[in-house]
């Protein structure tokens, strides 16, 4: 690594492997227990279940712990478990020792620092609070076990994808989270839409992972081709700014990277065009889509920018898709939302739409904001999920939404837990969504981004509208159920309520973490992220200077960072000179900004609980406006599974069949007609001209039947065949490599 | 003096007529044993290394791939063995032309 | 001039290719296996020629002993024993012939063309004396343990399946198929 920045030391710490380790260990012991026919009894399999997550919980708030212990700039804990890849030349070091292969090396190594904390505490913490809720949720399941095996499962992927040091382990674990989820979704694959909606995410994902995998193989070679070859990401984030300026094809290397793995993001995140696959995942039972579907796995894309901070900040390009491409999700989604019966659905379309509000806050590079938002959304939309599900459990197993109404009597815990988290999700002060969703929104509006905060700022409305809908719907209003629903009507055991009256109290007061300055805080959550996201969080979208790429933030560099930041935007906020001139007045502002949403929040909270409850015949005649084309469309989600089932399924498949008819009957056509005509050919001059040419013509139409015949032998189906031809194969390949090449 | 090459095209001459055997036999026994034939050929190129190569009075890795080899063989062999044994019982033949049910 | 032991070589490998001809090359299967015993044989004389005594062996107890028995007896129990014609018959022999001349043609060319080693200079003979058994010993249970346990276990699991594969629920199989 001649060119090579080392990045500053890690300490190390060698219990981190065992956060992991132990859902692992729940996961195979489980497993094992499915396998061979579940002999064990009920109250162990939750205890595994449970106790593994609990004990992950236990370490990872050491962790943090351990963490807040250290200076601000060594907050970085290490464990390499073992050397995965080891590849290249020896390396001389300079102190004379011979390192066998060294340039290259992938370790299996899991990293501890702010972020990954963040995001190993919300996993372990809803993961757990959610397996308790399942130990009721899926009492009476029968694949108990193997529920629990698969929710462990995925606990240690979504584990490893948070934790790892580098992009391979990020990547097992991003695969790994991909299977849980496909697996999950088709948990009663007994039905064949659950199992059709599994395979939806499957392929899906895949999409978006075949662009993850352009992306960091991109990346790799790029930095490769500079000298340094690594995947570690602090090394990666030492040297990022060897690829600025290196071109390929006329475009930016680092801009074409960060699209990449966008693609990638986009993909396991749910956004715009790939988002089709969250919706249809409700398939799967309730508790996996809180854990997976609302707080952990979707969010993988938006912790994935936010580790690849550095990467972004170099692109002001890729930037920009990210920031417009979630907006526009954010938008999208929250109108489709409007119009759903289905409570899961509404819940999902929502949560496609708090993604796009994460991918906006990582677009116009406010990351410690998206982060933020997504542990705030974790809180309050596992809430929300569970609180549907015990909905749902009560219902008898109803989801729509138009066949419930009045429940606030009939469930009470339920219902209040549920009314903070929605309160939280609609952004009302001092709820937790007020200020993370608050602060991406002043953050688009502070860059610059205006039209992506007006954007927003619907889709805030929207949001606070179809959630007060759902409430309408489902707690609020005239009980629509039916007789035997109502008699089975009963609130959720303890063991659902108690996570839901936790997750309550999290979706409260998990905002107070990161008060901004303005409301008189000091955004602990936005300090706490400085070390890893760069300056005070926020992208330096002029190119990096040289000497802030070691890790070390010290004053000098956050000051270093704010200069680069008001530099990156000076004209289009009329308050920029507010901003440099210290940030009192500009505090005016954002708290103006802050009333605002809250307003327009409280507004739209109003209006939709006036209209659906008060008022229900102007719903009605909103649903029948311009000939209820509108409502239609959004009740059809735009019909966007539609154009994609005609635009590429359909395609994809008629040219399958078009190739096989192709072989079938052009290829076996012209080989058989050509011998079919020969004959007759032949035949025809036999009489003619028997004397002269009859053996010549016979030849040759043998010739070529014989030849039909042998081309149609190519697809014998005969295996000795294939591995003659793949010999050959091998053959010819040599003598090009060896004698033309 | 007879060298490392001498052995290598020995080796390679048993290699090609293990390859000749399973292209060209319709007998899946005879298939079966071209393959072994072909082992045989990677194995005693394993032993030719290790007899030529630096560390040979001292270091004997080469032997140990060509013995496990054998072992994997003496595998190889009796699992083939066992599906040619369920094939015939289906199919009342050994040939491999009976196998193309891919075609369908 | 040659030597003894360079004679030997030549022996050794002329049986080894000789037989091996006429196992790919043969028309009676019966007569195939036969020579498959015969290089296998000669292939255990070259490894005596290597100093590589115990493998050698190894060679003859495993193959020539195990194997073989085993082909023999597949041969045998596929083949009604009245039927004298135990054919072996060929399907495109000739392109056959043509990939492995080709295929020959090039490993050849590869060998002779390649420095092996870097072209140093060959060990010194060792005398008679020298045993491989000692060394495969050590390696076996030192630095090669794992890979020996993993090879006694892919044993235990192909003696499994060849028990599973063969047992007698594969005739229900055999019914549907008629």
């Amino acid at each position: 690594m001649e060119h090579g920045t080392t990045a500053t030391v890690a300490q190390t710490a060698g219990y981190l492997l065992f956060i992991p380790l132990l859902p692992l260990i729940g996961a195979l012991l489980l497993g094992a227990n499915a396998y061979f026919g579940n002999r064990l009894p009920k109250i162990l399999v939750s205890l595994v279940g449970c106790g593994t997550i609990l004990l992950s919980l236990c370490l990872a708030i050491n962790v943090f712990v351990d963490l807040q212990g250290l200076p601000e700039s060594e907050r970085v804990l290490e464990d390499s478990l073992y050397t995965w890849i080891k590849a290249g030349d020896d390396v001389q070091l300079t102190d004379g020792t011979l390192v066998k292969g060294g340039t290259f090396s992938v370790d299996v190594g899991f990293l501890a620092d702010p972020l990954s904390s963040v995001m190993m505490l919300v996993v372990c913490g809803v993961g757990f609070l959610i397996h308790v809720y399942s130990t009721g949720y899926m009492a009476h399941d029968p694949g108990y076990s193997r529920f629990f095996c698969y929710l462990n499962l995925f606990t240690f992927a979504m584990l490893l994808l948070v934790m790892g040091n580098n992009i391979f382990v990020l990547f097992v674990g991003w695969e790994g989270v991909g299977f849980c989820s496909y697996a999950l979704i088709s948990f009663w694959y007994k039905e064949m839409p659950n199992a059709w909606a599994g395979m939806k995410a499957f392929v899906v994902n895949r999409i978006g992972d075949f662009g993850f995998i352009i992306g960091f193989m991109l990346l790799f070679w790029s930095l490769g081709s500079q000298g340094v070859w690594t995947m570690n990401f602090r090394e990666l984030a030492a040297n990022a700014h060897l690829l600025a300026g290196m071109q390929w094809g006329g475009i930016n290397v680092v801009t074409l990277i960060a699209l990449f793995m966008f693609v990638g993001a986009s993909g396991k995140s749910a956004q715009i065009p790939l988002y089709v696959w969250l919706p249809d995942a409700m398939a799967g039972p309730t508790p996996v889509s809180a854990l997976i579907h609302a707080a952990t796995m979707v969010t993988a894309g938006v912790y994935m920018i936010g580790r690849m901070n550095f990467l972004y900040s170099m692109s002001p390009f890729a930037l920009s898709v990210v920031a417009t491409v979630g907006v526009c999700t954010a938008l999208f989604a929250a109108t489709i939302g409007l119009a759903q019966n289905d409570i899961k659905k509404v819940l999902a379309y929502s949560t496609v739409s708090q993604l796009g509000y994460m991918f906006l806050a990582m677009g116009v590079g406010a990351f410690s904001a998206g982060i933020f938002h997504l542990m705030t959304h974790a809180f309050f939309k596992g809430l929300l999920f569970l609180g549907a599900g015990s909905v749902i459990h009560a219902m008898s197993n109803e989801q729509d939404m138009r066949k419930m109404g009045g429940l606030w009597k009939m469930i009470p815990w339920t219902y209040g837990t549920f009314l903070v988290a929605t309160i939280a999700i609609c952004g009302i002060w001092p709820f937790a969504g007020f200020f993370s969703k608050d602060e991406i929104l002043w953050k688009a509006w502070e860059s610059g981004h205006h039209l992506h905060w007006l954007l927003g700022f619907i889709a805030a409305g929207l949001t606070a509208f179809y959630m007060v809908r759902l409430m309408s719907l489902t707690f609020w209003g005239k009980n629509r159920s039916t007789e035997e629903q109502k008699q089975h009507l009963h609130e959720s055991p303890w063991n659902m309520i108690a996570p839901l009256v936790i997750l309550a109290v999290l979706a409260f007061g998990g905002g107070w973490l990161g008060v901004p300055e303005a409301l008189g805080g000091n955004n602990r959550f936005h300090h706490w992220l400085a070390p890893v996201m760069g300056g005070h969080g926020e992208a330096h979208v002029t190119a990096l200077p040289a000497d802030d790429t070691d890790g070390h933030h010290d004053a000098a560099a956050a000051e270093n960072a704010h200069n680069a930041e008001a530099e990156a935007h000076p004209a289009p906020a009329p308050h920029a000179e507010e901003v440099q001139a210290g940030g009192h007045g500009s505090h005016t502002v954002e708290r103006m900004f802050a009333l605002a949403s809250v307003a327009l929040a409280l507004f739209a909270a109003v209006f939709g609980y006036w209209i659906h409850v008060r008022r229900r015949d102007i719903a009605e005649k909103a649903a029948s406006f311009l000939g209820g084309i509108p409502h239609r469309l959004l009740l059809n989600k735009y019909y966007v599974d539609e154009i994609y089932n005609s635009a590429v399924v359909q395609n994809l498949l008629r040219t399958t069949r078009l190739m096989s008819n192709f072989d079938k009957y052009i290829v076996d056509g012209i080989v058989n007609g050509m011998a079919v005509l020969t004959r007759a050919t032949a035949t025809i001059n036999g009489f003619i001209d028997k004397l002269f040419v009859d053996g010549a013509v016979n030849l040759v139409g043998n010739a070529i039947i014989a030849g039909g015949n042998r081309i149609r032998r190519l697809q014998t189906g005969q295996i000795q065949q294939y591995l003659y031809v793949l010999g050959a194969g091998v053959t010819i390949i040599v003598i090009v490599g060896l004698f033309i090449l | 003096m007879i060298g490392l090459t001498h052995y290598l095209v020995v080796a390679a001459v048993l290699f090609v007529l293990g390859l000749l055997t399973v292209v060209s036999r319709r007998n899946t026994i005879a298939i079966l044993m071209g393959v072994e034939l072909m082992l045989n050929a990677g194995s005693l190129n394993f032993v030719a290394f290790n007899r030529f190569a630096p560390g040979f009075p001292s270091a004997f890795d080469g032997q140990i791939f060509s013995l496990f080899i054998i072992v994997l063989a003496a595998a190889e062999a009796a699992v083939a063995l066992a599906i040619i044994f369920a094939f015939y019982k289906i199919n009342r033949t050994v040939d491999a032309d009976a196998a193309n049910s891919l075609m369908h | 001039m040659s030597s003894p032991a360079d004679l030997l070589f030549y022996l050794f490998a002329a049986i080894t290719i000789a037989s091996a001809a006429v196992v790919a090359l043969g028309r009676n299967i019966l007569h195939s296996v036969f020579f498959l015993l015969v290089a296998f044989t000669g292939v255990a004389g070259l490894f005596v020629l290597l100093h590589a005594d115990f493998l050698a062996a190894v060679q003859v107890i495993v193959y020539v002993g195990g194997i073989l028995v085993l082909i023999l007896f597949a041969v045998m129990m596929t083949r009604k024993v009245r039927t004298p014609e135990v054919s072996n018959e060929a399907v495109g022999l000739w392109r056959g012939l043509l990939l492995g001349a080709t295929a020959l043609v090039l490993l050849v060319r590869l060998i002779l063309n390649s420095s092996w080693f870097g072209g140093r200079p060959v060990a010194g003979v060792p005398g008679p004396e020298l045993t491989t058994v000692d060394g495969l010993g050590q390696s076996l249970l030192g630095g090669y343990l794992f890979p020996f346990e993993v090879a006694s276990v892919v044993l235990l699991a192909a003696l499994v399946a060849a028990a599973v594969l063969v047992r007698k629920e594969a005739r229900g199989l055999d019914e549907s198929a008629d």
